[in-house]
C-alpha cells in the first residue's frame, strides 16, 4: 500500500482500486448489517471505527453518476441452415414467369437482424378461388366483380394488391363439390400462368385421391413454371399416390408444399418420403395455421420449434415454412357482428387476419397465403421495414409522455 | 459488477436437486405422498415452496433459500399495485414458449392525461373497468391505467392522479420525466405502489430517489441504446432500488427493426447468457405510434394494435396503449390469453358422449370435433342456450371441422362409428343428429351410413341457441 495514495472515509482505508469505484458514489454509510464484501480489500483502523471492528459494514453506496455498463449483443452460431427454394422460372429457366421469387436460406431465428439477417424476407401470396364460395364481407367487397374468373381475379391481386404471388385454390375439383375433372382444372391454371406473371401456388382440395390425379396433370401442363402443389399429405402416402405426385414434380420442375397437422415428427416423416424423390430444394412445410383465438398458439409453437429444430441441425426440417394465413377468417371474431363497442367489423377482420400474420412471422414464417388487402399491405410492410435495421430514430419519441394525442 | 454463473436452465433443474435440499422426512404436510413426489411438482412449478410447512421453519432457512436461489426465473417478477387488485409483471423462466409455461400474461394499461377534462378522464378510466369479452368461456379484461402528466404541472398532475385513484382500483403507471411532477403524483396515492415511468439518463437520481422513499417499482427508459439501459439498470441497482422495469423504446414506424431487435436481444441476454442487470420486465409502450404522426385515427389505432401483438410474441411484460376500441384490443387480449397458455396442454379433448344441462330422450343430438378450441367454443355455446342436449365428440386427431373434413379425419364413416360408439340410440327414441354447417356435405352419407335422419346446423356454433329454437323439435315430414 506505500507507494498507493491512500485515502480514509467513513473510517475506513481503501486501496486505490476500490476508491476509484468509490468516486462514482456520494457516500459510503456504515450500517450494522452483516455482509460479504467479496474481493474488496478494507482496512480497518483500530480506534477510528465507529461500529465495532468485527462488523463488516456494508457501504450502502449511491452513485452519483451513471456506472457504466457494457452491452454486448448475444450473438449464437447455428449448425443448420434453411435450404433456399425458388418459386417461379423465367423463360431463361424453363417457365413463363417475368417475376420469381426465393425464399428460405435462414441461419437464425426470425428477424435476429442482430446475428444474421435472412437472406430473402418472407412473401405473400394472395389467394383465388376457382369457384364462387362463401367469403367475409369483409373480404368480399375487395373482389365482388372477379369472383367467377380466377384469371381476373389474379390480375387484381397482382395489380391492385400488389401480390408478389398468386394461389389458385382448385375448390371445384373436390367431389363432393363440383368434381371438376383435372383435365379442366388444368384449363383454370393456364388461364391464370397467362393472365399473370408471378409465381403461382396451385391449390387441390384436400381429397389424396383426386388431388394426386390433379396434381400430375397440373404438373405437365404447366412444365418447367416451378408452380407449388399445395398440398401433399400423409393420406397421399397411404393411398398409395403420394410417390406418383412427387415424381411428376421432379420430372416436370416444381416444388411441393407438405403439409401436416401441428406435428413434428409428421412433418419429418412426410418430408422423409418425399427425399426419395425430390431435392431437398423442390420441399416447403405446413406445419397448420389456426387462427387467433382457435389455436394460433399451438401454430405459433409449432413453427418456432421447427426452426429453432432446424438450426441446431435437424436436416429433416430445414425447409421454408408456409402458413394458410387466411384460416384466421374462421375466427367467429374476424367477421362476426358484436355489440357497437367492437365495431367496425371492417376493422376487426383485417386486423385480426395482421395479427395471425405477425406472430407467425416472429416465428419464422417464409410464406404466407392471405386474404385482406388492408392485412397484405401491412405485412409487405412490416417485413420491410423489419428487414431494414438501424431506421429508428431516438428523438421521436424521446418525449411521448408529454405528447400531445 | 461480476455477473454470477448462469443458473440452471429451467429444464436442467431435476427433481433431485430440490429433493435433496428438502427435510426428506415424507411427511405429507403438502399434500404429496413423498417429498420426491414434491420436489417434482415443484420443479414443474405446480406448487410452490411455501406449501411445504418445515421448510419455513428456522432450521431449514439455508436450504429454504437455496431452493429460492435455484428456482429464481431469470426476469425478476415485479409487483404494482396492493392487495389483491396487485399485477405481477416478468417472472419468465425461458425465452422459448415451447421450453416451459410463459408466466404473468402482459398487462395493457390505458393511458389517460392530467390535461383531459374531468369528465371525460373518468369515462376513460370507467371504460377500462368495464372493458370485457367472453372468450371459451373466460372474461378477458383490461389491466391497469397509465397517467400521464402532459401539463408538467406538479398539481395538476396531482389532482388527476387523485381523480383517477378514487375512481379506480386498478394498478397505476404514472407517467412523467419531471421529478417533481411525478413526487406530486406518488405522494396522492401513498399506498397504492404505482410503477414509476420513468427514469432517464437526465433525471435517474431524483427518480431513484423517489423509488426508494415510496417503496416504488421504477421504469428505466433508454429508447434504442441497450449500453444505457444497462448502465442505468446497474446505477440504479448499486442505489439501492430492486423492483425494475426496462424500456428500450418502442418504435412503431421504421423503427420497428431495431425494436424488435432490442426486445430480442435483452431477453436473450437474460434468458441464455444469465445477465443479470438485464434480468427485469421489459415495458412495451405501443402508444408511441401516435406521437408525432399526421395521418388518421384509424390508421394510427391499426399501426398500435398491431405493434402491439409483436411486443406481445416478443417479450414485453407490460404494454401502454392509447387506443380502447374494441377492435385493436380484442385480438391482443386474445393473443395474449392464447401465448399465455401450457404449451404442453394437449391439442384435442377427450372424444365420446358429453352431456349438457338433463337431456332425455327427446333431447337433441349434436356432433362435432375433439380439437380443444372447437369443443369450447360449442361447449360454451350450448351452455348459452341453455339446452338440455347431447353432443358426439368425434376423434379426429384433435383437428377442428373444416380441416378434419379436408384431411378425411370426419368422414360419413368416422361419424357413424362415433355415433354408435356414444349409445345414443338408447338414450333418445328419435333419430335425429344435427351436424356442424362445415359438414354439410356429409350429411347424404351419414343418412345412408347410420339410418338416422340429418339435420345441418350452423356454420359458426354462434348460430345454435338459434337454431334449435328455430328446427327443434324437428317438424315430422
Amino acid at each position: 500500500m506505500g507507494e498507493k495514495k491512500e485515502k480514509e472515509e467513513a473510517g475506513i482505508k481503501l486501496d486505490l482500486g476500490l476508491f476509484d469505484l468509490l468516486r462514482n458514489f456520494e457516500e459510503v454509510e456504515l450500517e450494522d448489517v452483516e455482509i460479504e464484501l467479496g474481493d474488496l480489500e478494507l482496512h480497518f483502523q483500530p480506534g477510528a471505527v465507529v461500529a465495532p471492528p468485527k462488523v463488516l459494514a456494508p457501504p450502502k453506496l449511491k452513485p452519483i453518476t451513471i456506472l457504466e455498463a457494457d452491452f454486448v449483443p448475444p450473438i449464437e452460431e447455428y449448425l443448420g441452415r434453411i435450404e433456399e427454394v425458388k418459386l417461379g422460372a423465367t423463360k431463361s429457366e424453363g417457365g413463363s414467369r417475368g417475376k420469381t421469387v426465393v425464399i428460405g436460406g435462414a441461419t437464425s431465428p426470425a428477424f435476429y437482424m442482430f446475428e444474421r439477417p435472412p437472406p430473402h424476407p418472407p412473401v405473400v401470396s394472395l389467394d383465388v378461388f376457382d369457384t364462387k364460395v362463401p367469403l367475409p364481407k369483409a373480404i368480399r367487397t375487395h373482389v365482388q366483380e372477379v369472383m367467377e374468373d380466377p384469371a381476373e381475379w389474379a390480375k387484381l391481386a397482382v395489380e391492385k394488391f400488389g401480390a408478389e404471388m398468386v394461389t389458385v385454390h382448385l375448390v371445384s375439383t373436390d367431389p363432393l363439390i363440383k368434381d371438376t375433372s383435372p383435365a379442366d382444372a388444368s384449363k383454370t391454371i393456364e388461364e391464370v400462368l397467362q393472365a399473370v406473371d408471378v409465381p403461382i401456388i396451385v391449390g387441390g382440395c384436400g381429397d389424396p385421391k383426386k388431388d394426386a390425379l390433379l396434381f400430375k396433370k397440373i404438373a405437365e401442363v404447366a412444365e418447367g413454371e416451378r408452380v407449388v402443389l399445395s398440398s401433399v399429405t400423409l393420406d397421399m402416402a397411404e393411398a398409395g399416390v403420394l410417390d406418383d405426385v412427387a415424381k411428376a414434380a421432379k420430372k416436370h420442375g416444381h416444388v411441393v408444399l407438405a403439409f401436416t397437422a401441428l406435428e413434428l415428427n409428421k412433418a419429418r416423416e412426410l418430408n422423409r418420403r418425399l427425399y426419395e424423390f425430390l431435392p431437398k430444394d423442390r420441399i416447403l412445410m405446413d406445419l397448420t395455421t389456426a387462427a387467433l383465438g382457435y389455436g394460433l398458439e399451438y401454430s405459433f409453437t409449432i413453427f418456432e420449434r421447427a426452426r429453432l429444430a432446424a438450426l441446431m441441425g435437424d436436416p429433416e426440417l430445414q425447409h421454408p415454412v408456409l402458413s394458410g394465413t387466411t384460416n384466421a377468417w374462421a375466427a367467429r371474431e374476424a367477421w362476426m357482428k358484436m355489440g357497437p363497442e367492437w365495431e367496425p367489423r371492417e376493422l376487426r377482420g383485417p386486423i385480426w387476419e395482421t395479427v395471425t400474420a405477425l406472430s407467425l412471422l416472429l416465428a419464422g414464417v417464409d410464406l404466407f397465403m392471405m386474404m385482406h388487402p388492408a392485412a397484405v399491405r401491412t405485412l409487405n410492410e412490416v417485413i420491410k421495414q423489419l428487414m431494414s435495421p438501424g431506421k429508428t430514430r431516438p428523438e421521436k419519441i424521446a418525449d411521448w409522455v408529454t405528447a400531445k394525442i | 459488477m461480476s455477473e454470477r454463473e448462469i443458473k440452471k436452465g429451467i429444464k436442467e433443474l431435476s427433481p433431485i436437486d430440490v429433493y435433496m435440499l428438502l427435510p426428506r422426512t415424507n411427511c405429507k404436510e403438502c399434500g404429496e405422498t413423498n417429498c420426491m413426489a414434491f420436489a417434482t411438482k415443484l420443479v414443474n412449478r405446480e406448487v410452490t415452496i411455501e406449501q411445504c410447512p418445515p421448510l419455513l421453519e428456522k432450521k431449514y432457512e439455508k436450504q429454504y433459500n437455496k431452493i429460492q436461489e435455484m428456482m429464481a426465473p431469470a426476469v425478476k417478477e415485479v409487483t404494482i399495485g396492493t392487495g389483491d387488485r396487485a399485477v405481477k409483471i416478468g417472472g419468465k423462466l425461458v425465452m422459448y414458449r415451447h421450453e416451459f409455461t410463459y408466466h404473468n400474461p402482459t398487462p395493457i394499461a390505458i393511458e389517460v392525461t392530467d390535461e383531459m377534462p374531468e369528465e371525460k378522464l373518468l369515462d376513460k378510466v370507467k371504460k377500462v373497468e368495464d372493458f370485457s369479452y367472453e372468450y371459451i368461456g373466460r372474461e378477458v379484461n383490461l389491466d391497469m391505467i397509465a397517467i400521464r402528466s402532459t401539463s408538467n404541472d406538479p398539481k395538476t398532475f396531482r389532482s388527476a392522479v387523485e381523480k383517477v385513484a378514487g375512481a379506480t382500483k386498478l394498478p397505476l403507471v404514472l407517467c412523467t420525466f419531471n421529478p417533481n411532477v411525478m413526487e406530486a403524483g406518488i405522494v396522492a396515492i401513498k399506498n397504492r405502489k404505482p410503477l414509476i415511468y420513468a427514469a432517464t439518463k437526465d433525471n435517474w437520481n431524483d427518480m431513484a430517489e423517489l423509488a426508494l422513499m415510496y417503496n416504488c417499482p421504477l421504469a428505466i427508459f433508454a429508447p434504442n441504446n441497450l449500453k444505457l439501459l444497462r448502465s442505468l439498470a446497474k446505477t440504479m441497482i448499486e442505489y439501492g432500488v430492486e423492483d425494475l422495469v426496462l424500456d428500450p423504446g418502442t418504435f412503431a414506424d421504421e423503427g420497428i427493426s431495431d425494436t424488435i431487435n432490442n426486445f430480442t436481444m435483452v431477453r436473450r441476454s437474460v434468458c441464455k447468457r444469465g445477465d443479470e442487470l438485464l434480468g427485469f420486465p421489459l415495458i412495451g409502450t405501443p402508444i408511441t405510434a401516435w406521437v408525432g404522426e399526421e395521418a388518421p385515427k384509424e390508421v394510427l389505432a391499426w399501426r398500435e394494435a398491431y405493434i402491439a401483438s409483436m411486443l406481445i410474441s416478443r417479450y414485453a411484460d407490460i404494454l401502454i396503449m392509447h387506443s380502447l376500441d374494441g377492435w385493436v384490443q380484442l385480438p391482443n387480449l386474445i393473443w395474449r390469453f392464447n401465448i399465455y397458455t401450457d404449451p404442453r396442454k394437449p391439442v384435442s379433448v377427450e372424444s365420446g358422449l358429453k352431456t349438457f344441462g338433463k337431456p332425455d330422450e327427446n333431447s337433441p343430438v349434436m356432433l362435432t370435433t375433439n380439437y380443444a378450441l372447437t369443443y369450447f367454443t360449442v361447449e360454451a355455446d350450448i351452455k348459452s342456450s341453455g339446452a338440455d342436449c347431447y353432443l358426439i365428440v368425434v376423434d379426429t386427431g384433435g383437428i377442428s371441422v373444416e380441416s378434419s373434413i379436408a384431411g378425411r379425419l370426419l368422414t360419413a364413416e368416422t361419424a357413424a362409428e362415433a355415433v354408435k360408439e356414444a349409445g345414443v340410440e338408447q338414450k333418445v327414441k328419435h333419430r335425429y343428429l344435427i351436424i356442424p354447417g362445415l359438414a354439410a356435405r356429409l350429411s347424404g352419407e351419414i343418412e345412408d351410413l347410420t339410418g338416422w335422419r340429418v339435420m345441418v346446423g350452423t356454420k359458426d356454433s354462434s348460430g345454435i341457441p338459434i337454431f334449435l329454437k328455430e328446427k327443434w323439435p324437428p317438424k315430422e315430414d
